[in-house]
């Protein structure tokens, strides 16, 4: 009895320790697939062509430039839609509104994380295309616009809830002393909270950018999916296509191990190299802001 | 300036931010209620579609999302609930750990579409699953683990130190305290974990592209290794590469959609606020 109990005990603690060790098992599962499938694309395509301007898979062109700067543009638009509304709801929520207020935009706004990115690409379709065609006088709405006010939609509730818990974590007493020496609380907001808070905001602003630049379903639906190099931000108003978009469009149609392929896989790759870099990024910031308030702290 | 005006007009200024972000919330809601209720019978929820799915109902991609949603659970609750215990009752404060939760955290940064590609790498091809609900709900798994690990790991540390030392001091071992003290402690938190990555997973369309999902099936998948319709990626279809999709069976199958996902998060809200009124501690 005493035996079956620590053997069951002892295979119990490895399952549980091998557990632990998997996400690094599938992040790098992850990253071996795509340069596995990614990498021959080095060897077949030339870089003259890889980097070029022109996407046209069927004639044996494969420049990734117009998907990047896709991807670039809708981002950029997004960032400028959630930069403002998710850091302004954020301050808003953990340090102006009232408790009664804070209880309705709290779950509202993870209500907006929660919808699915097919059903806001639908509604962009159906209902933001064709006003922002009307509005703005454009040959068609599916444009990089509709995927930039839709992202920074999705981006939204990424950037509110981790900008509030950093707002949340600074210390009582910051606030108490400002106040204390007669600043109003506004004053209080703008040159003592969100100065400690700072790189907990960047660091949502961050995060919130990051999704809205691996987001696919949306923007494959509502940017028109036109590979045509943006230059400037007057692009916007025009239909774009972006890296994720591209890898979901065309993925199911091309031939398993065919330079196409590969090529998806190759921008899949650099999609991951980003967002890699993103988060690491991010939690660096994230580990070091706490280490330094543990010192300000002590 | 007046500093009181000043404040006055910064309190103005973010309430009207904070007004202007919900207010599409509620718009986008009210819409999909009010265009897609009509659409709504018994007939839409339970019949096949025909006709081109331009008529008839959803049933086989309900039924599709039920399936892959059962898959992924079956995959992900054990892994991720055994990987969050692992990080809140053994792993040691070491350079490991450090490496294990930034590799948590970059899974959950990887977009959707990537982790399709992986899938289609891995599971369709390289292990030869083909395009099914496994190879499915395999790669959705994988995407739903971080949200899993990390609530769950948070509803674990939640449970005070004590009553771990209690348990140990009275001659229980390790496991034995994390089962019958730590666990159910902490289950409400885990549950309400489970239920919000499950809910991503039923909601994305991106990871089942080229793993799973099937444009249009005469009959119900009848085995882990067919490809199924579901309502996530039903709704892409019928919204772009059908032309002349009737708008009302467009909206209905969006209501259907987020009716089940804005369920799902309030039921998680529901279980997560009511242990915290009930908690002791």
């Amino acid at each position: 009895m005493e035996k079956d109990l620590s053997l069951g005990e002892f295979i119990i603690t490895r399952l549980i320790k091998a557990s632990g060790y998997s996400a690094i098992v599938f992040v790098t599962l992850i990253f071996y697939f795509l340069l596995r499938e990614g990498l021959p694309t080095l060897g077949e395509v030339e870089l003259g062509n890889l980097f070029s301007t022109r996407w046209y898979p069927i004639e044996s062109y494969y420049g990734i430039l117009p998907l990047i700067s896709g991807s670039l543009i809708v981002t950029i638009g997004a960032a400028m839609v959630a930069i403002p509304f998710g850091v302004g709801t954020a301050i808003f929520i953990a340090e102006i509104a009232p408790r009664w207020a804070r209880e309705i935009l709290k779950p509202l706004v993870e209500l907006l994380g929660g919808l699915p990115s097919v059903v806001l690409g639908f509604l962009g379709i159906l209902v933001l295309a064709p006003n922002l065609r009307i509005l703005l006088d454009l040959p068609t709405g599916l444009t990089a616009l509709a995927g930039s006010l839709l992202l920074g939609a999705i981006s939204i509730p990424t950037v509110v809830s981790v900008a509030e818990d950093a707002l949340d974590s600074v210390p009582r007493s910051y606030r108490d002393a400002a106040l204390a020496l007669g600043a109003t609380r506004w004053q209080t907001i703008w040159r003592v909270t969100l100065p400690a808070a700072r790189s907990g905001v960047l660091t949502a602003i961050m995060l919130g950018v990051g999704r809205a630049i691996g987001e696919t379903m949306t923007v494959m639906m509502v940017t028109g999916n036109a590979p045509v190099l943006a230059t400037s931000l007057a692009s916007l108003f025009s239909p774009v296509r972006t890296m994720t978009a591209t890898i979901a469009a065309e993925m199911g149609e091309v031939a398993s191990g065919s330079v196409h392929y590969h090529t998806l896989f190759f921008i899949g790759m650099v999609l991951f190299i980003i967002s890699l870099i993103v988060n690491v990024t991010a939690s660096s910031v994230v580990f070091r802001q706490k280490k330094r308030a543990e010192r300000v702290l002590s | 300036m007046n500093r009181n005006l000043v404040q006055r007009l910064g309190f103005g200024l973010l309430s009207t931010v904070a007004f202007l972000t919900v207010l599409p919330i509620l718009l986008i809601l009210g819409y999909i209620i009010t265009q897609g209720a009509p659409a709504i019978s018994w007939e839409f929820i339970t019949a096949m579609p025909y006709g081109g799915m331009r008529s008839g109902g959803i049933w086989p991609a309900i039924v599709g999302t039920f399936y892959l949603t059962v898959g992924t659970a079956i995959f992900s609750v054990p892994l991720g609930v055994a990987a969050a215990i692992y990080l809140s009752e053994y792993a040691a404060d070491n350079t490991l750990t450090r490496i294990i939760r930034l590799a948590i955290i970059n899974l959950s940064g990887i977009p959707s579409v990537v982790y399709g590609l992986f899938g289609l790498g891995l599971f369709v091809f390289f292990l030869k699953f083909g395009t099914s609900i496994l190879s499915a709900s395999l790669t959705l798994s994988i995407m739903t683990l971080p949200v899993i690990i990390s609530t769950s790991e948070e509803a674990l540390r939640a449970v005070p130190q004590a009553f771990r030392t209690v348990s140990i001091s009275v001659g229980a071992t390790r496991w034995q305290t994390i089962r019958r003290i730590v666990l159910p402690e902490a289950l409400p938190g885990i549950i309400t974990g489970i239920i919000l990555g499950l809910n991503r997973a039923a909601g994305e369309t991106a990871p089942i592209l080229f793993t799973g999902a099937a444009f249009f099936l005469p009959r119900l998948p009848g085995s882990p290794f067919d490809a199924t319709m579901a309502l996530p990626y039903h709704l892409f279809v019928i919204s772009t590469q059908i032309p002349e999709m009737p708008f009302q069976i467009q909206y209905g199958t969006a209501l259907v959609l987020i009716t089940f996902v804005l369920t799902m998060n309030m039921l998680a809200n529901f279980i997560r606020s009511r242990a915290r009124a009930r908690r002791q501690w």
